[in-house]
């Protein structure tokens, strides 16, 4: 099994979901996060007083998958979040040892 | 028609139902300044410490409401001893006063005469917290608004508004309170944060405000608020200067904004939110003292020329270094200067008096009589003002803890968070009905 992390703009989570529930995945875990990559932050002003605002909001979107599906599950959700503007985000996957269905106790593939 | 009137009050006023009536609402109008000004500060904080600066304005409802009956409407509008302070025994309490009771040489009662001038003093220390931010412990900030008032609001509006006092009887022109209110609480101000010093991390960590909607609230309560502090400032309506009062008020307020947001476009390349509110609150102090002796055309300039002049002062705290936090001296003081001394230029001589400034043929001698009222005002709120934080900082202690300051001041002082958006938030109620309630209930006791 492998978890998919992708770190993309806010405004594209409904994309990235509908995208998903198209490819077939079951489910998702979504948090707000913040931080920066090549985009860096940006300006803003307070009456004259320059704040550099290095941190973005950004979406983390994570999705647990079989091993046979991730490649092509991140290859969903790239072309769902991509704008070609800097600052489109990052999508990862590392192998996962094992999952438990809480109700259940299922483990492994069925707990997916 | 409205001259005829005008004869007929000044001959023998007689209680007028519509004056009194107009004074009663324009009162509840410059009370809800202070919840906005709460508001208009609130938003401008960090998070942590928006409660806390909700409270120092708010707790001046309390606080001056009592002392101003107990003593401070006596100390302020009694009979003058020396110009320089007033008394009367029947104003203590306000226990003497009969109820159709005018108040001299109006048609309204000296109770509404007394009520709306409560009002502003309630504010008046309020403006004064801006500037203290994130930092002063709110025992402290009580008891530091509570004598303010006594040694420096109460006689100084004596001075600027009480019959004998001093600046009143020079002929210092302050329709409502730019010189004793605005400029008061900026020297105020710049007086306490010499003595208690700067917020941790001034100058290096971002202190952005927290919610700008707030500001904007705010802003908009005391441009609504305003309308009641300078129109009703004429005491009542027999004579259309309180109609110029209020029509000056919106045209300045309307030109600051415009004024402070290109001023920031050109300079720092947006419009912003809070050069919008700030602009509008920089316009209704400079028009505040002079929007009575002015023309519409008159309000534009003081407008335009307050609300660039406090864009540029606010940056000053940066280059000179005293954390002046939300900007109380950059627009209170700045503003209030601003508009006391344009009442030397631009006063016509045909509404408010017949002193006329200097670009309506009225030479000098105004605008000398204004930087009287505006330099003693000045020096004697800051000397003072600095005195008596010096005084509680050495007893009782100004500042809070910097580890309470870095952590947040709502939750050690007011055991409150502003906002909980979070479902995992969580806690345990020592009182309430929870479970685990006799467990922390019983660790309580032995605590206490």
């Amino acid at each position: 099994m492998k978890l998919i992390t992708a770190i993309v703009k806010p405004y594209k989570l409904d994309e990235i979901k509908e995208a998903l529930q198209a490819f077939g995945v079951q489910g998702l875990t979504v948090s707000e996060a913040s931080g920066y990559g090549r985009q860096r932050g940006h300006t803003e002003v307070y009456r004259g007083a320059e704040y550099t605002v290095d941190l973005v909001p950004k979406i983390r979107i994570e999705v647990l998958v079989d091993d046979v599906d991730a490649e092509d599950v991140i290859d969903v959700v790239v072309r769902a979040a991509r704008t070609d503007k800097i600052g489109d985000g990052k999508v990862w996957s590392v192998p996962v040892d094992s999952v438990v269905r809480v109700r259940t106790g299922e483990r492994g593939a069925d707990a997916l | 028609m409205a001259s005829a009137i005008t004869t007929l009050a000044a001959d023998a006023p007689t209680l007028s139902a519509a004056n009194t009536g107009f004074m009663l609402i324009c009162s509840a109008l410059v009370m809800l300044m202070t919840p906005g000004l709460a508001f208009f500060y609130g938003g401008m904080v960090r998070v942590k410490s928006s409660l806390n600066m909700l409270m120092m304005s708010f707790i001046s409802l309390g606080i001056v409401t009592i002392l101003w009956v107990l003593f401070g409407f006596s100390l302020a509008f009694g009979t003058d001893s020396g110009s320089l302070i007033g008394w009367n025994s029947d104003y203590v309490g306000l226990s003497g006063i009969g109820i159709t009771e005018l108040w001299d040489g109006y048609t309204i009662p000296v109770y509404v005469f007394a009520v709306f001038q409560l009002m502003f003093a309630v504010i008046t220390p309020a403006l004064i917290s801006g500037a203290l931010a994130d930092r002063v412990k709110f025992s402290a900030w009580v008891l530091f608004s509570a004598l303010w008032v006594t040694v420096v609001y109460f006689p100084v509006a004596h001075w600027v508004w009480g019959a004998g006092g001093w600046l009143f009887e020079l002929g210092v022109i302050d329709f409502a309170g730019g010189t004793a209110v605005h400029i008061n609480a900026g020297a105020a101000a710049l007086g306490v944060i010499l003595v208690i010093g700067k917020r941790v991390g001034f100058k290096r960590d971002p202190m952005r405000p927290h919610s700008l909607p707030l500001v904007m609230l705010g802003a908009g309560l005391l441009w609504f608020g305003w309308f009641g502090f300078n129109a009703g400032s004429w005491l009542g309506n027999d004579d259309g200067v309180g109609a110029v009062m209020f029509v000056n008020t919106q045209v300045a307020t309307a030109a600051a904004m415009l004024a402070w947001l290109g001023y920031e476009k050109l300079r720092h390349g947006s419009f912003t939110t809070l050069g919008a509110a700030s602009g509008a609150v920089a316009g209704l102090v400079a028009i505040t003292p002079s929007g009575g002796s002015c023309s519409p055309l008159g309000a534009i300039a003081i407008g335009a020329i307050a609300g660039v002049l406090c864009a540029m002062a606010v940056g000053l705290k940066y280059k000179f270094g005293y954390d002046d936090s939300l900007d109380v001296v950059g627009v209170h003081l700045v503003g209030g200067i601003a508009g006391s001394l344009l009442v030397g230029l631009f006063a016509t001589g045909g509404v408010q008096s017949d002193a006329a400034g200097l670009f309506y043929g009225g030479g000098l001698a105004q605008l000398g009589k204004q930087a009287v009222g505006v330099f003693s005002v000045l020096a004697y709120s800051l000397v003072v003002s600095a005195v008596l934080a010096f005084l509680l900082d050495k007893t009782i202690g100004m500042r809070v803890s910097e580890d309470v300051e870095v952590s947040g001041i709502d939750q050690s002082e007011h055991a409150e968070t502003a906002y909980d958006f979070s479902g995992a938030g969580g806690g345990i109620s020592s009182r309430g009905t929870a479970a685990p309630a006799p467990v922390a209930a019983a660790s309580k006791k032995v605590d206490a």
